[in-house]
């Protein structure tokens, strides 16, 4: 193993460790660690929010600028100081949310093959943040103000750009004019804005884009952060004198954090490390890779055109045309540079109910490395081999809890899944008329599936709130759903033995479906 | 609905991410340089001179009347020499190359030096035309520098050449 993939494997198993520690107080959906991306985005509104606000007020005269925001901390405290507080909080964390997405996606592995574009596309985005955020303490015009302006020209004069030094602007009071601060607001209104236009880009190619958290943890971090702007108020430094250094100042360590590195080492250093750190983001998705799974195969002839696996694919990797064959009907066509190789295609398509009798059964869409048709002879082999007094088919994702490892045995038939969504919901009615008394489907948990939206998907249709649905007439006391990671296999265990229990509880109930004898008509 | 342990888990955890966020965005506090330091500035962009010619009476007779400027100036600026001593010590030595491709544009510096603050004894020499041997531009003095002063070193022509401020 490379020093590389130890290093990515290390700090994903620390990631993966806090997120399923969170998830006690937090569960799936509320967890802040699943949904850096989406909290990210509401700090960012926040920050808009609250900056339009400090914008109608502000008064870009030189001396004005200062009192004009200092006035909204000194006398409007509980609205405009509030404001500015929240503005300078939320913008902190958001760049506390973005690197650690950043570092959250890499620890994944998410940065090469079908994730290429948003990886790369986000990488820009992480300057953009930084410009809008360092730009933003020059319009208050304090010391601290003085010292980033200073310290950003001096930065920037070591790189061949002008042809002046742009630090002779900040080399005596009378060097500064008001159309500076003109300009600077324009700046700091004009980069924000295509940092949101290259969010639109970095999620364009996803679909069921969370754009927002849940109203739990939107709340939450509102509170939070309103406590923290209430009994810790954003208030200015003595106001800039470019006559003298600034002193002793409070400092913003999450965005102004290059200053003191460069005071340290050199702008030469610096340099090298903002352009190296972003080369290598950028040649990450070259490093050697596994061979990309095979991608989803769409079989003309059993596509109906549905749309289903154009709802449920996470990767907006489906579209839909005219289908060549039938006029007026339409088909699925994948893109293999989008396509995850989840399977989520195969559990949507109508076209994958094992019910069919076709001796082979060949689906509207499918995977080639596990078809359903695999699927099904899986699952038919694995039946008449169960034996003991309840018999238990558990459907599991290969990349949750090491199921197949620990649960196999006489009365329990374990089948590895790409993903749980990928498995149509029929098969657990199918197993259950083919002899299982009992069927469990471990999915991720929740908002942990490697392709987004697989535990969702499961989830939703088992419970008949989603298209391809279980059928109503299946007993839910037959059916268990349990959500595991990849260190649950304790907790998947005893989900077993739980839902064991129950089903033997249940003794000689009438819920039992009516078998099914899947034969193969004569003219397949 | 959340269990009460869930709730105060959620309560610890957004105060931890609101402490987190309240303490690095104002400490540790930063201090850029002591308090007992002043800095100087050396901040110079001037256009070096040129290496003109005055062309003879026969050269001009040669050229179109609407063309017959006196003096024949090339379009390169010439480099500029520059020395720094602070109480007698010499702090920077460095020749200054005319930007642009042709080599017509300023030549510019900017550099940072702290010193003690206090009272001191500073001289800046340049030559814009190093064609010529010596100075052309030279100014010396005592300094006084009190502490966290930013002194500044530039040069106007209309000021006189070389100044502090």
């Amino acid at each position: 193993m490379s020093f590389h993939a130890a290093l990515r494997n290390a700090t994903k198993s620390v990631f993966l460790r806090v997120e399923e520690a969170f998830d006690a107080p937090f569960g799936g959906r509320d967890n802040p660690l699943r949904h850096l991306g989406a909290i990210g985005l509401y700090l960012l509104w926040i920050v808009v929010g609250s900056g339009l606000y400090l914008y109608t007020v502000l008064d870009t005269g030189i001396d004005a600028v200062y009192s004009s925001i200092g006035y909204l901390s000194q006398e409007q405290w509980y609205l405009g100081g509030v404001l500015r507080s929240l503005h300078r909080y939320a913008s902190d964390g958001f760049m506390l949310v973005m690197m650690l997405h950043l570092l959250r996606e890499w620890s994944y592995g998410r940065y090469f093959g079908f994730r290429l574009y948003s990886w790369m596309t986000g990488i820009p985005l992480i300057w953009l943040a930084y410009v809008a955020g360092i730009g933003g303490y020059w319009i208050v015009w304090d010391e601290l103000a003085q010292l980033s302006a200073t310290a950003t020209t001096e930065l920037l004069d070591w790189l061949p750009i002008f042809n002046e030094p742009s630090a002779r602007n900040f080399l005596s009071p009378d060097t500064i004019s008001d159309r500076f601060f003109t300009v600077l607001i324009f700046i700091h209104l004009g980069v924000p804005l295509l940092l949101i236009l290259g969010l639109w880009a970095h999620v364009h190619r996803i679909s069921h884009v969370d754009y927002l958290p849940t109203r739990r943890v939107m709340l939450a971090t509102a509170a939070a952060l309103t406590v923290l702007a209430l009994f810790r108020p954003v208030l200015s430094n003595p106001p800039a004198n470019l006559a003298s250094v600034p002193g002793e100042l409070a400092f913003d360590w999450f965005i102004l954090f290059i200053h003191p590195l460069t005071d340290l080492s050199s702008p030469a250093f610096v340099w090298a490390l903002l352009f190296g750190l972003t080369a290598l983001l950028f040649a990450l998705p070259l490093l050697p890779h596994g061979r990309p799974p095979p991608v989803a195969v769409v079989n003309p002839a059993n596509c109906t055109g549905c749309d289903r696996c154009l709802a449920d694919c996470p990767y907006a990797a489906i579209s839909m045309a005219p289908h060549p064959g039938r006029p007026g009907s339409r088909l699925a066509v994948v893109d293999p540079d989008l396509c995850a190789a989840c399977g989520i295609c195969a559990g949507a398509c109508p076209s994958s109910t094992p019910f069919r009798r076709r001796e082979k059964l060949v689906t509207g869409i499918d995977m080639p490395q596990l078809s359903v048709n695999a699927l099904r002879e899986q699952l038919e082999a694995a039946l008449p081999r169960l034996t003991g007094r309840t018999r238990i088919v558990v459907f599991a994702c290969d990349r949750g809890a090491a199921a197949g490892k620990l649960l196999a045995a006489d009365d329990t038939a374990v089948i590895d899944l790409m993903c749980t969504g990928m498995l149509p919901p029929a098969f657990v009615e199918y197993a259950l008329r083919g002899g299982a008394d009992g069927v469990m489907l471990a999915a991720c948990r929740e908002g942990g599936c490697e392709f987004r939206l697989g535990d969702r998907w499961s989830s939703e249709r088992l419970l008949g709130e989603r298209e391809p649905h279980l059928r109503h007439s299946v007993p839910p006391s037959r059916l268990q759903l349990t959500f595991a990671s990849a260190h649950d296999s304790t907790r998947l265990a005893t989900a077993l033995t739980e839902f064991r229990t129950r089903i033997e509880a249940l003794g000689a109930t009438t819920d039992r479906l009516q078998p099914y004898l899947r034969r193969a008509p004569h003219h397949a | 609905m959340l269990k009460p342990a869930a709730i105060v888990g959620q309560v610890i955890l957004y105060g931890a991410f609101a402490a987190f966020i309240g303490y690095f965005a104002t400490s540790p506090t930063y201090h850029q340089i002591p308090d007992d330091v002043a800095l100087i500035k050396l901040s110079i962009s001037h256009l070096g001179d040129r290496a003109c010619r005055k062309r003879t009476p026969e050269e001009l007779a040669k050229m179109p009347p609407n063309m017959r400027a006196p003096m024949d100036c090339p379009r390169e600026r010439s480099d500029i020499k520059l020395e720094v001593d602070l109480d007698g010590r010499e702090v920077f030595r460095t020749v200054l190359h005319p930007t642009g491709l042709y080599k017509d544009g300023v030549s510019t510096v900017y550099k940072r030096f702290e010193v003690k603050a206090g009272t001191h004894q500073l001289a800046v020499r340049m030559n814009d035309n190093v064609v010529n041997p010596g100075f052309n531009f030279v100014q010396e003095e005592e300094i006084s520098l009190a502490p966290r002063q930013v002194m500044v070193i530039d040069f106007n022509p209309d000021q006189g050449g070389l100044y502090f401020k």
